[in-house]
């Protein structure tokens, strides 16, 4: 693998960047491999990832029926942070983090990650309760948050409509400094680079359409490109994991739904920070283009479409004009939807399965990019040594089961 | 944006007036304290999230507040048909293969992968290795 640094960007300046390396290699799918992972999005190909360079384990193959990082990874507002409410999420979520603050060191690619805070925003008494109560369950865990006031709010970001006057005037908020945004695609081709140079194939334009079982261990799947064997499959498909399930006989508690996103026309520097309300039910930021970045709820509807309906978008710029009257002319450049994964309690599935060497790793839901780093990271080591990391172990699909549910719907935020 | 026909109002109305309350059909188990975890949490959580044929709960909440149940493809949001409570669907994923094999074709290749289909399971099964 070619490194990346400012001497090559020189070097390859006086040959006018016409010899750069690809990124990765369009390989051949070899009969056999010790792991498979089903789904080349940014939590496959970190998981990928990890295994080569945590774990020793590269004989390892990432089938993806589309292209890398073209499902969820692709549409999402790229928001990082970890101020979920309880231990088991914010360990999770917060050991992303802790990872995400080295990422473009260890993939040699700038992922670009900015640490410019997120405000999570209270109207009511009730919102302030419940921002005080996450704030101190946050600190208790390690994780940086505060509550801040109004005033603070204006200081950290003044486009925001403070005033007294608004139809749901802000009370205060949460603020996690440590949060941030992403370049999302960034993402999935660093970890696709990094895996694919220490001996990953990443089989692009493969479907898989089957399991391989046999007593109950799997040892390969069926694909449009022949079949391929392997003892260890990780499934980590997002919204299609329930169709996956399906192929395996094997039943998810999940609801795949179109979430929708927005971005404006690029506008100069105007956004500081991320901003998410909750109540008004709606979140911005501003990428480095310039265009703001728009999100808020899912359509409550089942759909696979990768689109929502229009409505769901009209909410959505009320609740941003509601919290930022200064863009009510700004023009929208571009829609999407995606489509996301959701569980009953809004944390994802990390788990294996009755079937022995199957393991899913879903459920994510709508915040599943800032989960990158460390999803895959805790799911590598759970594929590598055939035992649910410590991390991971509660978000078991037992849970459902047992009644052991981690109810975020609170901090996961505006979109459930 | 659905145009939803109401089966009560007997018209068709604009998706905003209505609300998706989930999977149709649900049965609450007649004897909740003699039920199993398994079977209970079953009963909660776990949801039928086929790509295709699916039958869902809708509330015409800006309406005549009533429910009323969709039959609807979830990867060409298409809607088949809406009925009653109480009453079962004219249309199902049997059905709808017989209208795929008659040659109907939807928009965005919608019966393709229609999800949910037993004879998936076939692809378990052993061959000989």
């Amino acid at each position: 693998m070619q490194r990346y640094s400012g001497f090559s960007l020189v070097k390859h300046a006086l040959s006018h960047h016409e010899n750069w390396q690809r990124h990765w290699r369009n390989p051949t799918p070899k009969k056999r491999y010790d792991v498979i992972i089903v789904g080349g999005g940014g939590h496959g190909l970190a998981t990928a990832w990890y295994l080569a360079k945590e774990f020793g384990i590269t004989n390892v193959a990432v089938i993806e029926k589309g292209w890398l990082g073209g499902g969820n990874t692709a549409r999402n507002t790229t928001i990082v942070r970890s101020n979920y409410l309880w231990d088991e999420a914010g360990r999770l979520y917060n050991h992303s983090l802790d990872l995400w603050k080295g990422l473009s060191q260890d993939l040699n690619y700038n992922v670009m990650f900015s640490q410019r805070g997120v405000l999570n925003l209270a109207h009511t008494l009730q919102d302030m309760r419940d921002v005080q109560r996450r704030v101190n369950a946050n600190r208790l865990n390690g994780i940086d948050s505060e509550v801040v006031t109004p005033e603070q709010i204006k200081e950290i970001e003044p486009a925001l409509d403070t005033s007294k006057r608004a139809r749901y005037p802000i009370m205060g908020a949460s603020w996690q400094q440590s949060a941030g945004v992403a370049r999302h695609d960034a993402v999935a081709w660093g970890f696709a680079r990094g895996a694919d140079s220490l001996g990953v194939d990443l089989l692009q334009n493969t479907e898989v359409t089957g399991f391989k079982i046999r007593d109950g261990q799997i040892y390969g799947v069926h694909t449009n490109r022949g079949d391929i064997e392997a003892q260890t499959v990780g499934c980590v498909a997002a919204g299609n994991s329930g169709v996956l399930a399906n192929m395996a006989g094997l039943k998810l508690p999940l609801e795949s739904h179109p979430l929708q996103a927005l971005v404006s026309e690029p506008l100069k520097p105007i956004l500081n920070t991320v901003t998410m309300s909750n109540h008004v039910h709606g979140y911005a930021s501003q990428s480095d283009k310039g265009d703001l970045v728009i999100g808020a709820g899912i359509d409550g509807y089942l759909g696979y479409g990768q689109r929502g309906s229009f409505p769901t978008v009209e909410h959505t710029l009320q609740a941003i004009v509601e919290m930022f009257p200064m863009f009510s002319r700004v023009r929208m450049n571009r829609q999407w939807g995606g489509i996301v994964d959701t569980c009953p309690d809004a944390c994802p599935i990390l788990s294996k399965t009755k079937v022995k060497g199957l393991y899913f790793n879903c459920g994510w839901g709508t915040g599943g990019f800032k989960a990158t780093p460390g999803s895959g990271h805790v799911f590598a080591a759970s594929l590598a040594k055939g035992e649910m990391h410590p991390i991971a172990a509660p978000f078991s699909i037992d849970r459902f089961h047992t009644g052991a549910l981690i109810d975020e719907h609170g901090a996961a935020g505006v979109a459930h | 944006m659905f145009y939803i026909f109401c089966p009560y109002c007997d018209e068709r109305r604009e998706e905003e007036e209505f609300h998706p309350s989930g999977q149709a059909h649900l049965v609450r188990p007649t004897d909740p304290e003699s039920v199993s975890d398994e079977a209970w949490g079953d009963y909660l959580f776990f949801r039928d999230n086929p790509r295709g044929i699916h039958h869902e709960m809708w509330v015409h909440r800006l309406g005549c507040r009533k429910f009323f149940n969709i039959t609807r493809d979830t990867t060409t949001y298409e809607i088949l048909e809406t009925y009653p409570m109480g009453e079962q669907p004219t249309i199902t994923a049997e059905t709808a293969r017989v209208r795929r094999e008659q040659g109907v074709q939807t928009a965005d290749g919608g019966w393709q992968t229609v999800g949910a289909q037993p004879e998936n399971s076939t692809l378990n099964e052993e061959t000989s290795s």
